[in-house]
């Protein structure tokens, strides 16, 4: 598959490397369904033990429903930032993807696109359907999608910083949400805010704004972090 | 910090160098530490007045508030050396980076803890999700991760690049997490009680705290420096000038490290 990237990297153009970094890293994951499988019922699970732990009525449930919700999502992303690197490194691809005369960043943003595709986006499907069992309403969930969309990139942007930093670490596992989630609570807490505040009648323009606004940012400025943290890593 | 009243800068940023000045500098600081701790403790237990509202559980903030301006003051200078060791590749800088962590966790825990002894007096409650406590123990977790990356890398030179730049990630989120925390909490409106002193503070209250900080300060510096000395000997120990060093001073502390 490297051998792809490598090729269409050196003969084509920096957008023909990008997209061959995207179609590789969808294929190999398309390979191995079941680790996408994993991060999403992990997802469900949290979202099921809340109704379990804290009680089933539903208007409690309602309540902190966007919460628990974004909370899930945030573990869910965290749980699958592993894959985005460690086998590339493993195996040697990673340190061949720094000699491509590319930008690394646009390599990293393809890798950070992939990554969302798969462990991003099937979280912005699947929420409605744990709204309903929270007991949202339509209106509450077509919202808390819209938050997830635009939020769930970011956490995937954030995260390859941190994937990037802890790669080839003793405990990488459990040091890499140590250092994300605490650069998470930003998006936790205008995401969950701008349901809140849609739920209570309010405006929430201004937090779906912010968390573009937070997308746009993350955008520009982690894949340069990323690249910094691996060639940091490779070294 | 202490190496802006040199002129040798460059002469003083190499360890070998730093060594030695760090070791005259250290007693100097400690003697101020000690001078203005007493001031500062005298000035706010016996000569400042009782708060007519708070009785004599305010007299907590001559510690709390210094802490907490410690506390972020320090985050702020362990990233302008990380960046300074990121891009000029300073081997003192990182060390210092890594020197200043442990100081500035400790008074960010200082900060939060001596802050729930305040509330409970105050507020009824030890802990409340106020817009400044919640970015405070945000804060504690910034320089927790800050240490775990680094002690979780074997390599010394990795470990002080990847943790440097966690600490700018760090530095450029902080104002980030601090302005949407003090949004949710204004949006949830859960405390209804400010931790915002009265808004005329007696001159000598606020002397009192001024001077503990500037005591925090010395402290913060003293305890870096030793700390710098020892992560300078751990680090540079292939090095011949350690190796005479430890071999005149300590022959014992070097067959330890073997």
């Amino acid at each position: 598959m490297s051998d792809g990237v490598l090729t269409s990297g050196v003969q084509g153009g920096l957008f023909a490397a990008w997209r061959a970094m995207l179609v590789r890293d969808l294929t190999l994951a398309m390979r191995r369904r079941a680790d996408v499988l994993t991060s999403l019922f992990v997802f469900i699970i949290v979202v099921s033990l809340f109704p379990l732990g804290v009680s089933p009525e539903m208007s409690v449930l309602r309540g902190i429903a966007p919460g628990v919700i974004w909370v899930a999502a945030l573990l869910a992303t965290m749980l699958s930032l592993g894959r985005m690197f460690a086998d590339d490194h493993q195996d040697g691809s990673l340190e061949q993807m720094l000699l491509l005369p590319h930008p690394l960043s646009m390599l990293v943003l393809g890798k950070v696109l992939a990554h969302w595709l798969v462990s991003g986006l099937p979280l912005v499907l699947l929420s409605p359907l744990l709204g309903m069992q929270l007991g949202m309403e339509g209106e509450a969930i077509g919202l808390l999608m819209v938050t997830l969309l635009l939020g769930t990139p970011v956490l995937s942007l954030i995260g390859a910083t941190g994937a990037a930093l802890t790669l080839g670490v003793r405990g990488g596992g459990v040091l890499v949400s140590l250092l994300v989630l605490p650069l998470y609570i930003p998006v936790l807490i205008i995401g969950t805010g701008a349901v809140d505040a849609g739920i209570s009648g309010m405006d929430y323009e201004g937090h779906l704004s912010l968390l573009g606004a937070f997308l746009v940012i993350a955008l520009l400025t982690t894949p340069l972090a990323t690249a910094a943290a691996l060639r940091i890593s490779v070294e | 910090m202490a190496l802006k009243d040199s002129i040798a800068w460059y002469h003083f940023a190499a360890p070998k160098n730093f060594y030695p000045l760090a070791g005259k500098m250290i007693p100097w600081f400690w003697g101020l530490t000690i001078v203005l701790l007493l001031v500062g403790l005298y000035l706010s237990f016996f000569v400042a007045p009782t708060d007519y509202k708070q009785g004599e559980s305010y007299r907590i903030i001559f510690i709390h508030v210094p802490a907490a301006w410690m506390s972020m003051l320090i985050y702020l200078v362990m990233a302008t050396y990380a960046i300074i060791g990121l891009a000029w590749k300073v081997r003192l800088a990182d060390m210092m980076a890594s020197a200043l962590a442990p100081t500035g966790a400790m008074f960010t825990f200082l900060a939060l803890w001596t802050g729930a002894f305040w509330g409970k007096p105050t507020w009824g409650t030890y802990w409340v999700w106020d817009a400044r406590l919640t970015s405070e123990l945000i804060l504690l977790f910034l320089y927790i991760g800050f240490i775990s990356l680094q002690s979780a890398i074997d390599d010394p030179r990795r470990a002080a690049k990847a943790s440097s730049l966690l600490a700018i990630v760090g530095v450029i989120n902080l104002p980030i997490i601090y302005f949407s925390v003090q949004w949710w909490n204004t949006l949830h409106q859960g405390a209804s009680v400010s931790p915002t002193m009265a808004p005329k503070m007696a001159t000598i209250m606020l002397t009192a705290m001024l001077i503990m900080t500037v005591a925090f300060w010395m402290y913060t510096i003293a305890i870096v420096l030793m700390r710098v000395r020892r992560i300078i000997l751990e680090r540079e120990r292939q090095t011949t000038w350690v190796m005479e060093l430890l071999g005149d001073e300590t022959v014992g502390e070097k067959d330890g490290r073997k």
